[in-house]
Formats: C-alpha cells, structure tokens, sequence
C-alpha cells in the first residue's frame, strides 16, 4: 500500500524540504493559500477528518470554533506523545516532518494565526532537531515568516519542549505547560477555542491529525473519504507493541479489524496464543479475542466497551499475569497523576496500592470489590480524561481476568507469596 | 553564568514567545545541562532570565520529570520499563544493567559517570529493551549492545568529546 | 437601571427559583438563597480552578428546538430538561436561563462522600492535636457528608513531614495539606508574591517555598485563615490553643491609617496565671475596608498588649527615682504641676490613641488649662484639614473602582505604608481602573500602573504642579505627565493618595492642596460640568503614619485647629515649637500622651523643662526621663474609636483584662481635667462619644450603637460555614461610619496654591527617607516572631556616590542629616538615582524632605582581647 503518512517509507529524504517538494509538498498550502479561510474549513470539514489524539473530534469543527476575526490565536501542534505504547508522531517527526509543518500552516491560515508552536515532549530532542531543521529550510525557502509564498500570509512556527509530564498531552495542560506553569490542566469550560494559550482562541492538533492535512487539500474531501469507514475515514497510522513479532507502525485505511492487525505485525511472538490487548496504549479498557474481528474505528470497540483512542495496540500472550500488567499500567497512571483533581490524585495512588497489595500475595477478595469501589467513586469525576483513562485498565481487567484476581487472593489466604513484585522499581 | 554563555541564543529564545515565563522549560533544560542538575544557582538564574519567582521554578523543577533535583552522574541511563517495553525483556534489561554497573536504581556510579533511572514510557515500544542517556535514545538494546555503550560513553568522556547537547544544537539555528 | 432586568438570570435550585446576575457560578447563586454546596478548592476571593470536586451537583438544561428556538416541552407541559451525562462542579459552572440544578441527590451525597472519603486516605486524622480541629471543614464536612469508616488500609498510607517551617512565620504539615491550592493562588493572584508553588505531582503534590526568608510576603498570614485545614499554621498560634476555647472579640489595626477590622482570639493561659490572652489576631470581614484580609504586621504585633515590661502603676520621681504612688496621689500632683505652669505648658500625643482620648486630651489643655500648645508628636504629614474638605465621599467602596476609574498614588508607597491599600488598588488596577504612580523612587505599585511618573527627588511638587497645569487645560502634548493628567480627567471616578516620601511637612501641605484642586477641576462643559470631589467613589485619601491620625486631626490635636476643624482664633504651639521650647526653657511642662518624642529622636532629652509627664505603655525613652509616668491601657484592654484615612470611625472593644492598675488614656485625661475644675469625668467611652459627637460636627450623626451596625456583605463568610470563606470572622459588631466631607454638601472653591515653588535643593549628597513596613519601633519590638523580617536600617547609594563618598557595599555608615544621625549599612545598588542615598528602615519620626547628609564609614569595632591573669 502506498503510505498517505508514512511516506518517508516509500520516498527516501522525504525529510528534505527539495525532496518534499519534488513529491508535491506544500502544493496543499498553496491551494489553502488561494482559497478563502473559511473555504479551507469547509473542505477540511467535508473530510470529516477527525482527531488522531484520541478524541476523534472533528478537526474542520474544532477550527471552525475558532472566533471570527480573532487578533490573536494560536495552533499548537500536540507532539507530546507520552501514551504508553504511543510512538507514531515521533515516526512522522523525525521523517516527514513538513507534512506537519504544512498542515500545522494551513491550520494557521485556516484560523487566522501567526505563531504555531509544536509542543515536543522532552524527550524527543531528535525530532525536535529533524523539525528545527525542516523549519530553516522553510524560512529560507520562504515557506515560513513574512509573507509565505508570495500570499500576504505570515507565519513562524517553533519548537517548544516538555519535560516529561504525560499529562501535558492533554490540550490544556498543553497550554498551561507552554505558559511556563505547572503542566495541571483546567477544568473547560473555557474550551481552548474561546480561551487558550495566554488565554486567546486556540487550537490543538495532534501531529498525525496535521499530517493529514495536506493531502486532503490537494486530493480533495472525496478522495479521503474513499479510504476508510464513513465515520472513521482515511489513513491511521497503528501502532503496534508487545507480544508480537514485528512491533512497530503501521499505516492502514481505518475499518481493517484488530485481527487483521495483529497479522500484519506477524501474530503472537514465538508462536503463543492472544490473550488481550491494550487497544489504546494504558488509557483504554482492555479487550479480549472476541474483540479481534472489531474494525479499527472510533466506534468499532463500542460494543466491547473499548475505544480505539489513539489507536496504540500493546499485545498480550497467554503467559501474561493480568494483574501484574494491570499493576504496570496503574503505576504509570499515579505516577503521571498531575495531582490537580482530588479523584484522581488519591485514587490512583490508593487503585496502585491495592493492585500492588493483590500481586504480592497480601491481597483479600474484598480488595477486588474495594477497587471496582475506587474506580466507580472516581468515574465521571475527575477533572481530565487522565483519571478516567486510569481505572479502565483496572475494571476491564477484573471483568475479563477475574479467575486471575480470584487466583492471587486465594494464594494469598494460602499463605503463599506470588511472585516478587518485579516493577517495584517504578516510582 | 547562562547569560553570559548563551547571550545571544536566550534572547533568540525569549523572542520567540509573547510572554517570557514560556520559555521556562527551554531553560531549564538549557540550566540543566550547563549545571549537572536543578541546583539553588540553577534555580535562580531561570528565574531571573524569565522574570518570574524561582519558587516557581522549583515548582517546575518538582513536576517535570526530566529535571534533576539532586546531583546525577555524567551519564544518565534511564531505561523505560512501562509495560510495552515490560513485555519485551525491560525488567530482565534494568536488572542487568544494574548488575554490570554495580548500582541499584537510582543510584550513581562512584566515579559519578553513570546514574541509572527507570523511566515511564518513552515513546519507542517497537524498539525495547531501550533507554535514553542525556536525552539521546538508544533502542534494540541487548547486554552486548549495553557494553558497547558504556564503553563507548567512558571513552567519550575520558577524551572530553561529548557531542553538543540537544538544546544546544537546537539553539544552533537561533542566530 | 432600566436593563437591570435583562443583567439577571433564573434558575432552579433544588426546587427554589432564584434571581441572579449573569455571570454568576452555580455555587454563588446556591449561596445566596443560604443553600449549601460544600466546596475545598473554591473561594469567592479567588478564581475557580475545580480541583476538589467536592462540589459537583446535578445540572438540567433546557432543552431547546432547534428549529424553533423554543423550549421543548414533557409530555405533562414542563420544560424538558437535559441533564448531560452527570455531574459537574458548581464552582466553575455559570448559572444560565432556566437552568435546573440539584444538590440533594443522592449521586450528589456519593460524590461528597467519595471525595471525603479519597481526601482522608492521605490525611493524618490527627485532628485531636490539629490547630484547625472544630474549625475544620474537612473534619465539619466528614461528619456531615462523609463514610463513618476508612477503607483505606493505614500501612497504605504516605508519612510525611508535619513540621516544615515556609519560613519563620507560617508552618506547613504536608500529611494534613488536601492540596485545594488556595494558599496558592492567594499569594499569586491576590497578594503577587508567588512564593509559594507546588512541588511534584500527583499524591506527592506539596507546598514550597524558595524565597529567602521563607514565605516573604507581608501577607502570609492569611493563607492559614483560608487553608480549610491545619496545614499551614502561623508559628505564632500553632498548638496555642482549640478553636472553641477562643473568645472572639472584635477589634480595629492599628498600624497604619486603613483601619483593617480585626478579631482577637483571647483565651485564659495557665502560662500567664490565668489571665486571658490574645491567641491570634485575624481579619474581620469588611468589604469596604479589608475585605477578608490584613497584613502580617496586623496579625502578629499584638504582643505588646501582653509584655511583661508594661507599666501597671503610676510612677513619681522621688529622689531622683521613679517611685510607685497610688493613682490619686499621681493625678494630684500632675494636676497641680500642670496647673503651675499653665502659662507654659504643653502637651504632645501620638498618631494610635482613640478619638475619645483625644477629645479629652484637647478639652484638658483648652478648656482646663487654657492652653492651645497641643500637636501630634511628629508632623510629617500634612492635610488633614484638606482631606475634611475633599476626602473621599462617604459610601465609597475602592472594591468598586473598575475601569474608566481612576487611581493617582503620589509621593507614597502603599505596600510599605498601608499594605491593604496597596492591595486594593492593584486590583483595582486588574479591574480596569487607571492608576498612576508619582514618586521620586520605584515602589511596588508600579508594576500594576498605567502611568508611572518618576521625579527628581526633591521636585514632587512641581511634577503635581505640571500634572494640574495638563489636567486643566488639554495642552496636546504628547508626554507621560500630560497623558496621566488626561486619564485622570476623563475618569467617571478619581480617588488621589498622598503622602510624605522625599517631601517636608510644608510641601506636603501643598500636596494635599494640589491635589485638592486635581479633584475640583470640573470636567465636561459649561453648567454640565461635575467636579470629582464630592462623588462617591472619588476623593483624597492621606496616607498617615500611624493609625488614628484622622481622629487625632478629627479632634483638634493642633495648634490651629479645634475638634471638627474649627480654626483657632489664636493658634497654639506646634510640636516644633513646643520641643524648642523646652529645649530653651521657654517651656515649662510638658504632658506627653502615647509618645515618645525623645525616643524618636525629636526631642534631646528633656532639655529645661522643669515637669514633664508621660502617659504611656512602656518605659520609652521619655518616660524614663519624666517627673511622673502614667500607665496607659492599651487598645486591647479597653473600648474606643479609632477614624481610619477614608474617614470611617470605627470601633474597638475591650479583649483582655487589664493590665495592673493601667487606665484608659481618656480617663486618666478626664480625671486629671476634673482636677483642673473640669467636669466630672464620663462614665464610660460611650459618653465620651457622645460629648464629642456634640463638639465634632462631623461625628454628629454617630453614636456607639450606629457605629456597630452591620448589613449583610458579599460574599457571606465566617462561621459555621467557614470550608466557603475561611476562618476570617463574620462582622457582626459593626461596619463603621464615614463622615461627610464637605464636598458632598457644596463644592468648596480651589486653594491658593504657591506660585513659585521653593527650588529643591541640589548639588552634593543628598538623603531621603523610604519607608519598611517592618520598621524598628517600641511595640514590633516586642513581637520576637517579626525580628528578622525588620528592616536593616540602610543607606542605599549609587555606584558613583559610593565611590564618591569612599563607600564601599556593606559599610557601616553613620549619615547625618540635618541635626540626626543614622547608623545604617550601605547597599551600593545601580537603581539608585545618582546624587540621593535613600535611608530605609531607620526608626523614628522626623519629618524630612530631601536633605543634605555627610557619610562617613564607622571603623569596625575594636576587637577587645580579653587576657587572663
Ligand atoms: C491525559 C491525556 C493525554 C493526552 N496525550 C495526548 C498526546 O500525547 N498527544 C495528542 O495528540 N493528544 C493527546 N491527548 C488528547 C488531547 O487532549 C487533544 O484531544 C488532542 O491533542 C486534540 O487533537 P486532535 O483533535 O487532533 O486529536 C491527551 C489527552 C489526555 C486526557
Ligand atoms: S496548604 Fe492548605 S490551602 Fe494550601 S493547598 Fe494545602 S490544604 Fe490547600
Ligand atoms: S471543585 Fe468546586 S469547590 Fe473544589
């Protein structure tokens, strides 16, 4: 299949800014260029391109909140990337980096603004170098400043760094981080659209949902929605992890099922059978095999109580202990608790405290019930989606896992010790 | 002692954001790098280039993980152990690692040359057992690549080539 | 207001319709129909961040066609409601048209209980041994709302340190803090001392705090009043007593001229021998006065009141010693001392005694001995009798100045001076409002001005002079001075602050006249045209240098003026004339009340004065030297008024017991006025009252019982609710009363100001005065807690005046300035304006304008080698 993303992969030195635009790069931006701003978003919306972040919101909707007129906005491209099992936007980044910059562009064009920044996580300093980069060639090229292309239109784009907070992929402790303050996000209304960076109308837009852009404006809505399902249309690109043989990302047209995936990354390592899967790194409900024939789309694991997010597919083989996973994904949960809300702050601490209490062998079978009770007095009252994401894990385990649950507690009564607590290291 | 090294590079910087205090964490990284790790000095010069409290940064230093409040080895190794990395040998890595450099986690080599760290997930699954050293990522890693790493980097340091960190490469392209 | 219909909402609030103004939180408007939402993280002083969720109701939207815009209707004919998918925080929801909004719920009771319940897993529940325990709303809201056990396994438990000092002043115990994050944004958004922050993240989120000292903020102590739990405590209160031991009492500051309305916690201690102490001082709610906040040196110089070094007895020099006499036999012998040397006597009082004091004090010299050689002790600042004409109206509120207003500060520095004025106008400032800053040295106001005029020191006058001459006629010119001048004229409303910094006495008198006219210059054309003077929400406010100096001008304690500014037919000595007089033996007795002129270095010891007597708290350097020494109560010990800058009298009441055999100051005056063939002294401060507001027309509508009168204030704080506002008292023994300047009733004609204005002195070095908030005196003394936040006595200079003067940073210094010496340290700083060395944090109360000063570096003292034999 030939790559809409990806396209490093078929193109060598894509990342060249002579090269890009040899392969018809920023030709979008030109076509935005020519167009009204509203036209832009009209044809964006026709797309029906929606956030590859996660939420899946319609991105010509979300620019199309934008104020009128605004003096002063923003576009912020989200390279925060810090989900566990989450490694696609560092892919395009490092490779193909004008695809974003010519998306994050017409973005700008589209809402009025004069200064993007790209929100890299901190730890990706090689990305944030391959995008500095792409963006000097695009000043000298006079694709980025004063004037772009001739068009009247100006625009700087920079780099900006986290430092290690999962929590500032969430839009507004984006924001919040790159106002210089503690990375806690706030609790909307005001939507980042009214009220954003230094409180002007803003826009956050994953990287990949940029990468996208472009190659909308050139092919047109149509085209795009020949790939994919009517309501999950175009390319996505997947990213695949753990027990299998060929980890890494994957660019598909969306509506191909979790099964399909899971063969393109070469099935179960070593030849073991599926058990779960993590379809959207830590923060979605874990499935299981009836799940796999689900299409990849935002509703496809609607009836297994799961969502596709941002589509970061961490396998599991039978050998797999459930609650020492569950336990992984629940340290990373406290640990990245930015501790602003009061549900989330204590309850993944006390959610953490009870999983590590059941997986060393000190756990009851009133600690599998105490922790559906933590999770349900945390659901639907957390300030973010961080501690929401956070007991899905711990409920869809005990739903699917429950013998495994039943198994270390009954250990335990036995006066059996399980296994030392190997990830005990992670604070 | 920033100013004075960076001048010209931090004014670029600051240019580049309508409000000073957003150019905080690029300053503290930049800090970091020129003083080992967060330190009192640290702190207070940041604070000062960015005309805000350095309780604040303190604050700053407190919640983004990448910062170092306590002195670290040359070297920082701080390997992802979250659970994609987990399913593909992490633990057994951050063990023998551990092992080869003498060192629980956390702890800092006598010659103050290497401090290993467990670190939540880094963005790179596809490529454990990995880890990153001073912000550089290393992937794919086995014990012999280990090795090879640690040598190399003892070697770097003894002849006192270290490459340019990353933030001063970035700030290569503010002239 | 005729729109004033469609500025409002209704909503439903579990069954009750309620009328609000737009823009209201869901949680305000439960508020005012007294329905109860509990809250942690939200305070009606600050901004909602939602953090706690405590108080996530239940909200029912209208549900409206599309199509028609209209309300869709249930099958039975009510409105269809949209009640979302559950529950949002009250906090930071703006109440809308028609909204429905249930707090009784039982999701709604889960959700408090779950909260609870999360908040407690962390929590020490060492409520037993918890300064904030019964009046804690964690503790308060758990019995109410919360599980009756803990699911949380105690080994799961974090520990954490429960002593760390922010600095000297406030401790934290992280196990207690429920990271709400009030202190917080207290200290950025409120107060804009950052210095405090979190620090990590998630459950090991805490409180720290890198300044140097700790916690530096003139403010920190009222985090601890709004903390909903024990997490920070004052060092000063900490483990001092329970809640419910305190007797509340309701008092009056002080310390500087805005009158903050206080609450002293007093308690019976073992420790004293079962006297009733003060435990803590904290704020008193009044909107238009402090609102809910004071400054630190409010709350904690409170511990003079209780010194052990206060005088209980009256004393008589017998011998050469001052001995211990009885009362009579002390009122005797000042009576007939006085009355001895009624032809040269005089008498000087300081700027903290109540109005009632100085009634009697006055009516004593006047009336008793005929005499009108009465002054306040120091004259710094001038204009009293300018503020009785253009003060600020009554009903003025400076919560209500917003934009289109404006704010002119000159020649003060309200963070230092009057620390809740600051606060007021910089936000005032947020708000909108125009401020502008006229000083000859930065201050901290200047960061939140729109105009900030900096002068020469020495040329104050001519930049207000050249700002009148702008604002009365729009020259077109384009600088800082002229764009100020305009912003102030065209203001719907101008409140002007003066005071005293880089100016004499005389020019502040000027000032105050200048600033007069600013306010009467008329603004708009022809009959149209209104002055700002007389409207409310405008007018002068002078910037006194201790507490009560309104009242003392109120009163009469001037030569010229007698009580309500009646102007004297024969004008008294003034202070200076008065110290020269004893000094020359022109005088003969001296009666000095709550004063320490030889102390403040304004009187050398006590000259040729052949009886001088001192009515005082403390051994002060005068009374050491007095024929008789009187002992005073002090302001906790008794009742009285005290008249704050915006001219609100404003009373105080007795919290603790006497100290010995101390008396009112108004009393032991009366009692010795009854000896000089006064009346028989009143019974009480109540009839003093009285009296004087028969004397003082502008008092004349005021009594006791109306100054104690209260209306309901927003936000409604204080008790039992206390999680909403914190633990600032309800006002519930009165608001005070403003009096009536006389621009209210008939615009008075603008003053003859000085043509030419006297050339400031130049050339050589040159030395002004700036003031600390922490400045050496007799009662911070005594308050141990504050020692290393007072300010060093220094002398800041320029980089070219210290290498002119061969000063080198750090030097001790001894500058002499006038007929004074000041031992200070030198700071050499490149602010420093060349040619001006600014003296800050030197006690005393000499008046002084810019003056000539030698400097001369101290050699460092001798080391003295001490041989053994
Ligand atoms: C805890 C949390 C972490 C998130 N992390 C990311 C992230 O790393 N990258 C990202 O693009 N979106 C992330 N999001 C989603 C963003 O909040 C936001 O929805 C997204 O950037 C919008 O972009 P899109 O509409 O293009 O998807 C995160 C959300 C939450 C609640
Ligand atoms: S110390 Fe008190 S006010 Fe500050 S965050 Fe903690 S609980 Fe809230
Ligand atoms: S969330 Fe509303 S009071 Fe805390």
């Amino acid at each position: 299949m030939e790559h809409v993303l990806l396209r490093h992969r078929d193109i060598p030195n894509l990342k060249k800014l002579e090269v890009y635009r040899e392969h018809g790069g920023y030709e979008g931006l030109k076509k935005a260029l020519s167009m009204t701003p509203a036209e832009v978003i009209e044809i964006v919306k026709a797309s029906n391109l929606r956030g590859r972040g996660g939420a899946g919101f319609g991105t010509g909707v979300k620019w199309s909140f934008i104020p009128k007129n605004a003096p002063e906005t923003y576009v912020l491209i989200n390279t925060d990337e810090s989900e566990m099992g989450t490694f696609k936007d560092r892919e395009l980044t490092e490779n193909n980096p004008h695809q974003i910059i010519e998306g994050a562009l017409i973005a700008a064009y589209a809402i009025g603004c004069h200064k993007v920044f790209n929100y890299m996580r901190g730890e990706f300093m090689d990305a944030a170098y391959a995008f500095e980069e792409a963006l000097q060639e695009c000043r000298e090229a006079g694709i980025l400043g004063d004037n772009i292309l001739g068009s009247g239109f100006s625009c700087e784009m920079y780099t900006h760094f986290g430092a290690g907070a999962y929590i500032c992929g969430e839009e507004t402790a984006l924001i919040e981080s790159l106002a210089g303050n503690l990375g806690q996000p706030w609790s909307k209304p005001p939507f980042p659209a009214i009220e954003g960076l230094y409180k002007k109308p803003t826009v956050v837009n994953n990287t990949e949902t940029l990468a996208n852009v472009p190659m909308i404006l050139i092919n047109g809505p149509d085209w795009y929605k020949s790939m994919g399902t009517p309501q999950s249309p175009g390319p996505k690109i997947v990213c695949i992890s753990g027990h299998v043989e060929r980890p890494g990302n994957y660019e598909v047209h969306m509506g191909v099922t979790y099964r399909e995936l899971l063969e393109m990354a070469g099935g179960i390592r070593g030849g073991k059978k599926f058990k779960a899967l993590f379809p959207s790194g830590g923060s979605g409900p874990i499935v299981v095999d009836d799940a796999l024939g689900a299409p990849l789309t935002y509703e496809g694991l609607t009836p297994f109580d799961s969502v596709m997010g941002s589509a970061s597919l961490v396998f599991l083989d039978e050998d797999t202990d459930m609650v020492w996973a569950t336990l992984k994904v629940i340290e990373f949960f406290r640990h990245e608790s930015c501790g602003k809300c009061t549900p989330c702050r204590e309850g993944t601490f006390w959610l953490d405290r009870v999983v590590q209490r059941i997986y060393d062998g000190r756990g009851t079978e009133a600690d599998i019930r105490l922790l559906q009770s933590i999770a349900g007095g945390m659901k639907g009252k957390c300030l973010c989606a961080l501690g929401e994401f956070s007991i899905s894990p711990i409920l869809s385990s005990i739903v699917h896992f429950l013998p495994e649950y039943k198994a270390k507690v009954a250990a335990a009564k036995g006066g059996k010790v399980a296994q030392p607590a190997a990830a005990a290291a992670v604070r | 002692m920033l100013r004075e090294k960076y001048g010209k590079e931090i004014d670029a910087l600051l240019a580049r954001f309508p409000e000073k205090k957003s150019a905080v964490l690029h300053l503290m990284h930049l800090a970091q790098n020129e003083y080992g790790h967060m330190s009192d000095e640290a702190i207070r010069e940041v604070a000062e280039i960015c005309e805000i409290d350095p309780t604040h940064v303190l604050g700053l230093a407190g919640f983004y993980t990448l910062y170092y409040e306590e002195p670290v080895g040359k070297y920082v190794l701080e390997v992802c152990n979250d659970l994609a990395c987990a399913l593909r040998g992490s633990e057994e890595f951050v063990e023998m690692a551990s092992r080869k450099l003498d060192i629980p986690v956390d702890g800092t080599t006598n010659d103050g040359m290497f401090t290993l760290k467990t670190v939540m997930c880094l963005g790179a699954c596809d490529r454990a057992p990995m880890l990153q050293c001073n912000l550089k990522f290393y992937e794919n890693l086995d014990e012999a690549k280990f090795d090879n790493m640690i040598a190399m980097l003892r070697m770097k340091a003894e002849q006192g080539d270290d490459e340019p960190s990353v933030v001063e490469r970035i700030f290569s392209y503010m002239k | 207001m005729s729109d004033q219909k469609s500025d409002m909402i209704s909503l439903t609030i579990d069954g009750k319709e309620v009328s609000v103004p737009k823009g209201t939180l869901v949680i305000e408007a439960a508020k005012s129909i007294e329905t109860d939402i509990p809250v942690f993280c939200y305070h009606p002083k600050l901004e909602s961040i939602g953090a706690c969720r405590l108080c996530m109701v239940e909200i029912g939207l209208p549900v409206i066609d599309r199509a028609t815009g209209e309300k869709v209707l249930e099958a039975d004919g009510s409105v269809k409601l949209n009640f979302g998918k559950g529950q949002v925080t009250s906090c930071t929801t703006v109440a809308t048209e028609g909204m429905v909004v249930r707090t009784l719920t039982d999701g709604v009771k889960k959700t408090r209980a779950d909260m609870l319940e999360f908040l407690l897993t962390s929590h020490p529940l060492d409520c037993p041994v918890c300064d904030k325990g019964g009046e804690c709303p964690l503790q308060d809201l758990t019995m109410v709302y919360g599980h009756d056990v803990s699911r949380m396994d105690f080994r799961d438990k974090i520990r954490l340190d429960k002593r760390v000092p922010l600095g000297e002043l406030i401790v934290l115990d992280k196990e207690r803090c429920i990271q709400c994050a009030r202190c917080i944004r207290f200290q950025d958004e409120v107060v804009d001392d950052p210095v405090i922050q979190f620090h990590m993240r998630g459950r090991r989120l805490e409180i720290v705090t890198f300044s140097d000292p700790g916690f530096d903020s003139y403010w920190s102590g009222n985090t601890t009043d709004i903390c909903p739990v024990g997490a920070l405590t004052t060092t000063d209160f900490r483990f001092g007593a329970r809640p419910w031991e305190l007797n509340p009492v309701a008092s009056i500051c002080t310390h500087c001229p805005v009158g903050c309305n206080i609450t002293m916690d007093t308690r019976r201690e073992a420790a004293s021998g079962g006297r009733r102490v003060i435990k803590r001082i904290s704020p008193r709610q009044n909107e238009a006065v402090n609102e809910i906040w004071i400054c630190d040196k409010g709350r904690f110089v409170h511990h003079h009141a209780d010194a052990s070094d206060r005088l209980t007895q009256p004393l008589v020099r017998r011998d050469g010693r001052l001995e211990p006499v009885s009362w009579d036999d002390a009122l005797d012998f000042v009576a007939q001392k006085l009355q001895q040397h009624k032809d040269a006597v005089a008498g000087i009082a300081g700027g903290r005694l109540s109005n009632e004091d100085y009634f009697e004090f006055q009516r004593l010299f006047r009336e008793g001995l005929g005499s009108g050689n009465i002054d306040l002790v120091e004259r710094r600042l001038a204009g009293g009798d300018v503020v009785a004409q253009v003060g600020i109206t009554r009903g003025s509120n400076l919560l209500d100045l917003k934009k289109g207003d404006a704010v002119l500060v000159a020649a003060t520095n309200l963070h230092e001076e009057a620390p809740v004025w600051w606060l007021r106008v910089k936000q005032a400032a947020e708000r909108g409002a125009t401020v502008v800053v006229l000083n000859a040295v930065e201050t901290r106001l200047d960061k939140h001005a729109t105009h900030v005029i900096r002068y020469e020191p020495g040329t104050g006058l001519k930049a207000v002079a050249d700002l009148l001459t702008y604002a009365r006629v729009d020259t077109g010119a384009a600088n800082d001075l002229a764009t100020a001048a305009a912003a102030l004229m065209n203001a719907e409303n101008l409140v002007a602050f003066y005071g005293a910094e880089g100016l004499t006495y005389q020019e502040t008198d000027t000032l105050a006249r200048m600033l007069a006219n600013l306010l009467l210059l008329k603004q708009g054309e022809g009959d149209a045209a209104v002055a700002h003077a007389g409207r409310v929400n405008s007018g002068l406010i002078p910037v006194w240098s201790s507490g009560n100096m309104q009242g003392a001008w109120d009163l009469g304690i001037h030569p010229a003026y007698g009580p309500g500014y009646r102007v004297l037919a024969e004008p008294g000595l003034g202070a200076a004339d008065i110290y020269a007089g004893a000094a020359d033996g022109s005088l003969k007795a001296l009666f000095v009340v709550g004063a320490d002129p030889v102390g403040d270095g304004l009187m050398v010891d006590r000259g040729k004065l052949a009886f001088l007597v001192v009515q005082e708290l403390f051994m002060s350097e005068t009374a050491a030297l007095a024929d008789v020494v009187l002992p005073a109560q002090s302001w906790a010990e008794r009742e009285g008024t005290f008249t704050s800058g915006e001219r609100r009298v404003q009373r105080y009441f007795p919290a603790i017991p006497v100290m010995g055999e101390a008396r009112p100051d108004w009393q032991i005056l009366a009692q010795i006025g009854e000896r000089v063939g006064l009346a028989k002294p009143p019974f009480a401060e109540g009839l003093v009252f009285k009296e004087l507001a028969k004397a003082v027309t502008p008092y004349k509508d005021m009594t006791y019982q109306t100054l104690a009168c209260v209306e309901p204030q927003w936000p409604v704080i204080g008790s039992p609710d206390y999680y909403y506002g914190g633990t600032a008292h309800r006002n519930s023994q009165g608001l005070g009363q403003q009096w009536a300047s006389a621009a209210e009733t008939s615009v008075p004609a603008p003053y003859d100001l000085p043509v030419e204005l006297e050339p400031a002195e130049t050339g050589g070095f040159r030395v002004m005065r700036i003031p600390a908030l922490y400045t050496d005196g007799m009662l911070i003394d005594h308050t141990e807690l504050l020692d290393e936040r007072i300010a060093p006595p220094t002398l800041f200079l320029s980089p070219a005046d210290a290498e002119a003067l061969a000063v080198a940073d750090g030097d001790e210094l001894d500058v002499v300035a006038g007929d004074e010496t000041f031992e200070v340290g030198a700071v050499v700083s490149e602010s420093a304006t060349p040619g001006v060395g600014l003296l800050r944090g030197v006690p005393g109360r000499r008046p002084m304008g810019v003056i000539p000063a030698t400097v001369s570096v101290r050699a460092p003292a001798e080391m003295v080698v001490v041989v053994a034999d």
